[in-house]
């Protein structure tokens, strides 16, 4: 009984456990160069050292603020523009294939016209995130609006609600879920995007900078300690959307 | 643009004297094929009127254009003589799990009607407090609708559609995704609302058994075009409990109904 709940409480780490051990085992039989991979507690010590004392923290915090703020806008401007065109079929049909089009352009591909627009800065990583994050989010909310079941929106009305209150107060709550899914690739996405976008287009810090300076100057510690600081980085706001998403959208799939 | 004028030109037929809805000159097509052209019906007021006819001949959609949920081609439905937007009307879906709102708790849903209708929050706590008394409920309405069973959650639905005192209620085969003996309790439900109300219902039925044992008229309908076959009357005394079943006017108003409805299958098929 209790040894089920403890095996329970212990299978999600297994596979982990699994990585650093084979991890350890590779560099301790050096079948693999040391220069080129580190040992596990090598890479855990550059982490902590990063963290603590170092400069990764800093460029941790750059890299989550780049990334929320272009999150932030590509919602702020693709929720409403999502539902707008989500209540409208024929609007919607209309300007699918532009929507589709821009979606499927890998969105790095732009970064030349956002600079010429925009020039070197940190408006053009910000920008470029916030508009392939915002295409997610908007064909998925104007989707979310588009299939959300007729029966509630019909028993609102028949009630005597306003359009507007239908909109706000059951097709907007109808279409969350699968707004949800937009803005949890959304958020993934930018962070792709803002760490692509310190890589290679003047940046001075960041977590993208600091994994090619480290690459440069063959630190391979401190590259893969920034290696995993993105990975932290990336499922952690993974999993704070799933939190939200299982407090907010409890009815979800139900 | 024609159809409307028809009404108006023709000679519209007086309603009945205790009629609550007339419906005139309700016209409706879809892809071109008629449902409806010119149909013109009385519904009493204080009964309750099931509405019973083969498949596909617009049962749902007659109530639906008449509560305003789908757009006439042509014709009206006064209530009381009074429009729709001057009337308070209460519907009951047959899928209560895509009626009912997910992200409210059943209480708040069934006070949602009275929050549109503008009512203070301590008037939807006493009409609330009202509708669960004289239900009867057992059951936890601070739960979510999708922690109910499907009766818990249908009987939410009702007490929300009742929630405004409608004046009329509109039923769409209400119990049709429910257990037997669900179905059997909620009937017995309905009727006690019906006694205590006395409020007009139009209930759409598949079940013959159910639309006569609820009804004080069944509205048979043909095949489409549709057209009224007839209207039986069952004036059975209430509270009407299974035993009525098994009655002989109720099995006299049962064979009656069986047989318009034979007959107006057969008809059709005979004229295709």
């Amino acid at each position: 009984m209790l040894n089920g709940r403890i095996a329970n409480a212990l299978t999600p780490a297994v596979g982990a456990l699994a990585f650093i051990i084979l991890w350890w085992f590779v560099t301790w039989l050096r079948w693999i160069d040391p220069v080129l991979l580190p040992s596990p507690q090598a890479s855990a010590r550059a982490i902590w050292e990063g963290f603590v004392g170092g400069n990764l923290l800093k460029d941790f915090l750059i890299t989550i603020r780049r990334t929320l703020l272009a999150f932030g806008i590509a919602v702020a401007v693709c929720v409403p523009l999502g539902l707008v065109l989500g209540s409208s079929v024929r609007l919607y049909r209309s300007l699918e294939f532009v929507i589709d089009f821009f979606r499927s352009t890998p969105a790095s591909a732009l970064f030349p016209l956002f600079l010429v627009i925009l020039g070197v800065g940190e408006s053009t990583k910000i920008a470029v995130a916030a508009f392939g994050a915002g295409l997610l989010i908007l064909f998925n909310t104007a989707y979310g609006v588009m299939n959300a079941r007729k029966t509630r929106q019909a028993a609102a009305r028949v009630m005597g609600a306003s359009p507007m209150r239908v909109m706000m107060g059951v097709t907007l709550l109808e279409s969350l879920p699968q707004t949800f899914v937009g803005m949890r690739s959304g958020v993934s996405f930018s962070l792709v995007i803002v760490i692509v976008a310190e890589m290679f287009i003047g940046s001075t810090d960041g977590l993208g900078q600091r994994v090619i300076n480290a690459q440069m100057i063959f630190n391979m510690p401190e590259m893969y300690a920034t290696i995993f600081g993105a990975g932290v980085l990336g499922y952690g706001l993974n999993l704070v959307f799933i939190v939200i998403e299982r407090r907010f959208i409890h009815w979800g799939g139900k | 643009m024609n159809a409307p004028q028809d009404v108006a030109v023709g000679s519209p037929r007086r309603p009945a004297p205790g009629t609550h809805i007339t419906i005139r000159g309700l016209t409706k097509s879809f892809a071109g094929q008629p449902l409806y052209s010119g149909f013109d019906l009385d519904i009493p007021k204080g009964q309750i009127t099931s509405i019973f006819g083969p498949n596909g001949c617009g049962k749902s959609t007659m109530i639906n254009m008449v509560a305003g949920l789908l757009p006439m081609d042509g014709g009206e439905a006064l209530f009381d003589g009074k429009t729709l937007s001057d009337t308070v009307i209460g519907y009951v879906f047959q899928n209560y799990r895509d009626a009912l709102f997910p992200w409210k708790r059943a209480i708040d849903n069934i006070k949602y009607p009275l929050r549109i209708a503008g009512k203070t929050k301590g008037e939807c706590d006493a009409r609330a407090d009202e509708l669960v008394k004289s239900f009867d409920i057992r059951f936890d309405l601070n739960r979510y609708p999708y922690e109910l069973s499907g009766g818990q959650q249908q009987l939410v639905s009702i007490m929300r559609s009742l929630a405004v005192h409608p004046e009329v209620l509109f039923l769409d085969e209400p119990f049709s995704a429910l257990d037997y003996e669900m179905t059997l309790f909620m009937r017995d439900k309905l009727q006690d609302i019906f006694e205590a109300t006395k409020t007009t219902m139009i209930l759409v039925s598949h079940d013959l058994d159910e639309a006569v044992y609820l009804a004080d008229q069944v509205l048979m309908l043909t095949r489409r075009p549709t057209r009224i076959a007839e209207v039986v009357r069952f004036d059975a005394a209430r509270p009407r409990r299974p035993e009525t079943l098994t009655s002989d006017a109720f099995i006299r108003a049962k064979a009656q109904c069986l047989e318009v409805f034979q007959r107006e299958v057969r008809a059709r098929e005979a004229a295709a």
